[in-house]
């Protein structure tokens, strides 16, 4: 038996609303219809009045959560997209992310965002939202790369007491698979060497773990060695692994689907510069997407986004360096 | 401020017949159009989702029918009719759907996302609702300019009035006495989700009076009756009554897109008045009233059909856009571009 990623996201859901009655979900279509992914299919039928369709009110939706929290309630709530939580962004920067800081009540609430772009998805539904979240204070902001890590991020951010951006990434929902559900996992906020190597770090998360890893195995024939830190959460930001691994191979490439503008890639640089200068052999270098909408074309799109050529390219740059 | 309603399911009616004709034909152009884009669906030439407006076609029309050269239409996901009665082309409907840079969005923008906004043809993101006060100030611009007598047109669903965009937007519209008519069409569903988890109130058409305006209701399965209170909606906007609601009642006959079967549908609905085809009641309509005759309506349906097959045909041909020659800038002020770019060597 396999289980893909999307299912995993389910069944953490699934396991959230059975082991802790306060866990509700509300989101559009996520009730008899099972979401616009299915990533609650059947959840409704298994518990009744638990997991209910909202209105089309992204705003409200999130500000409802926000106001459960407060009462004790552990709410998850489903954006259909990533790309329409800006309708809801006010509540979650605003409301959610200062609640603690201001009242100590802390606001125990999942926004699941189904993020990336997807082949002919176009600039509305295929955002990275990860970075804009992580520069709020008062958010949590996970970036699950691999099946194991989607379910027990998920069961994670629902027993976190603070707010969990949780940025899920719809390129891997069905083609991701797993033999089974993990029983143990690492603890949230530690990345993880996806791929050990000696010549050159690549700094990753979500589905570019996935375009890096293929770059690290295409440079093989080479004869380089390139280690692979998948960061599983950007928020907080492992600085340690990081740095650790810069110290081994001296050569740090970041690599990210979002917008270069002031994000994870730029956060991770600017920390590796400032604490870890002299471990660098060669200036550090990065690859985000292009500062434009994402484009619907997929021949755009596949220009517009780091690929495995576009990572092994740079790498090679590099190494050469 | 008026308070009108008016319900009217008449098939008698005084609108000019060459209208009648020329609005079923757009109807006929569109539904051929939206078949072949679920077929080419089908076929996988689409990258990405096709939504389509099938049992919309007769609202959709009516919107955008009465407006003018120089008035503005923003059309949402189930407007092809409507798109193509205030100009819209077959050609560039395709040329949208296969990304060519020969259509308006140049392969960067694809399916539904399309428009020409200097031909007040506004081009709909995504996010529902965001269009109300896009319109509204479309229309502020163009009375501050001194222009008058120019009427704004937006569609929604009956999931989209649930937005605060939309809310807003209306709010705002009304507060400055703007000449903006929405179009709400209340298919029943939002997606999966029914009326009853949408909203509560008994008819949408309350809430025009929520917001101190004018509110309309027709039956969206019947073309006359769609023109009809368009007509008086459009008329009324035009002559200074400040925004108008429009709620019309029908069901959309296809999937939400063309991936969804549309089985959470109450099967009863389907079999009701609200779920009748509206180009099948527009037949009887034109053959009642002696408009035109079967042997004709199947003539222009083939005319459709044809129309369809060469504008695909053009589209086809045409090239997307080149990665390599695009031009990667998200703003117009050249010397402002941040320019960084890390793919831009690759
Ligand atoms: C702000 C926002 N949230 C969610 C969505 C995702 N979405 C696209 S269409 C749709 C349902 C729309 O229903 P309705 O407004 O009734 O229009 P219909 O599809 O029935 O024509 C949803 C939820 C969206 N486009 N915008
Ligand atoms: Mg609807």
């Amino acid at each position: 038996m396999s289980v893909t990623y999307l299912e995993a996201i389910r069944a953490a859901q699934e396991k959230a609303l059975t082991d802790d009655p306060r866990v509700f979900i509300y989101g559009q279509d996520v009730g008899a219809f099972g979401g616009a992914f299915k990533a609650t299919k059947n959840l409704a039928a298994e518990f009744p009045g638990r997991v209910m369709d909202a209105p089309l009110s992204e705003d409200a939706i999130v500000g409802l959560a926000v106001g459960a929290a407060i009462e004790g309630a552990r709410p998850i709530v489903e954006m259909q997209f990533a790309d329409f939580s800006t309708v809801g962004f006010n509540q979650i920067v605003n409301q959610a992310a200062t609640l603690y800081y201001r009242t100590e009540v802390p606001c125990p609430i999942v926004v699941r965002l189904p993020s990336g772009g997807t082949l002919g998805a176009g600039p509305f539904h295929s955002q990275s939202m990860e970075a804009v979240y992580a520069h709020y204070p008062g958010l949590v902001v996970m970036t699950p790369a691999t099946v194991e890590d989607a379910y027990s991020m998920m069961l994670e951010a629902v027993a976190i007491d603070d707010p969990v951006i949780f940025c899920e990434h719809k390129l891997l929902y069905y083609h991701l698979k797993a033999d089974k559900l993990p029983d143990s996992a690492q603890p949230v906020g530690k990345a993880r060497i996806a791929r050990a190597g000696r010549d050159a770090t690549v700094v990753t998360y979500s589905a570019m773990l996935h375009e890096s890893l293929q770059a690290a195995e295409d440079l093989v024939e080479d004869g380089w060695q390139i280690e692979v830190i998948d960061l599983r959460t950007v928020k907080p930001l492992d600085t340690d692994t990081i740095l650790a691994s810069v110290a081994r191979t001296g050569r740090l490439l970041v690599v990210g689907e979002a917008w270069p503008w002031g994000g994870v890639n730029a956060e991770v640089i600017s920390r590796v510069a400032t604490e870890g200068f002299g471990l660098l052999d060669a200036a550090p270098m990065r690859l985000n997407a292009r500062d434009t909408p994402v484009p619907y074309h997929p021949d755009l799109w596949a220009a517009h986004r780091p690929t495995a050529s576009a990572i092994a390219a740079r790498l090679r740059q590099l190494l050469t360096q | 401020m008026v308070m009108a309603v008016k319900e009217k399911m008449v098939v008698r009616t005084d609108l000019d017949s060459a209208l009648l004709v020329r609005a079923y034909r757009v109807m006929l152009l569109a539904r051929a159009t939206e078949d072949k884009l679920a077929s080419l669906y089908r076929a996988g030439m689409i990258k990405g989702g096709v939504f389509l407006g099938k049992g919309q076609e007769a609202l959709s029309t009516a919107s955008s029918i009465f407006l003018q050269k120089g008035d503005i239409f923003g059309p949402l996901i189930r407007d092809q009719a409507g798109r193509l009665a205030f100009g819209d082309t077959v050609l560039d409907t395709f040329r949208t759907y296969l990304g060519s840079v020969k259509g308006p969005m140049r392969g960067r923008d694809g399916n539904i996302h399309r428009g020409r906004p200097r031909e007040g043809y506004y081009a709909m993101i995504s996010h529902l609702g965001a269009l109300v006060p896009v319109v509204a100030g479309g229309l502020y611009a163009r009375r501050l300019r001194g222009e008058t007598g120019v009427v704004g047109v937006t569609s929604i669903g009956d999931g989209g009035t649930s937005t605060g965009a939309f809310h807003e937007g209306i709010n705002l519209a009304a507060v400055e006495h703007l000449p903006l008519v929405v179009v709400i069409a209340n298919n029943q569903y939002a997606y999966s989700t029914p009326n009853s988890r949408q909203f509560a109130c008994a008819d949408l058409l309350d809430k025009a009076a929520g917001y101190g305006i004018a509110g309309f209701k027709c039956d969206g399965t019947n073309p006359v009756a769609c023109l009809e209170t368009l007509q008086l909606a459009v008329q009324a906007a035009r002559e200074g009554n400040g925004p108008q609601m429009v709620v019309a009642t029908l069901l959309r006959l296809v999937g939400h897109g063309e991936h969804d079967d549309a089985g959470y549908v109450d099967a009863a609905l389907r079999q009701a008045n609200v779920g009748r085809d509206c180009l099948e009641v527009g037949a009887t309509q034109l053959i009642g009233s002696d408009l035109a005759s079967g042997e004709e309506i199947a003539v222009w349906t083939k005319e459709a059909q044809a129309q369809v097959e060469a504008a695909l045909n053009i589209a086809q041909r045409e090239k997307g856009p080149d990665p390599a020659e695009e031009d990667w800038r998200a703003i117009s002020t050249e010397r402002l571009v941040d320019g960084h770019h890390d793919l831009e060597d690759e």
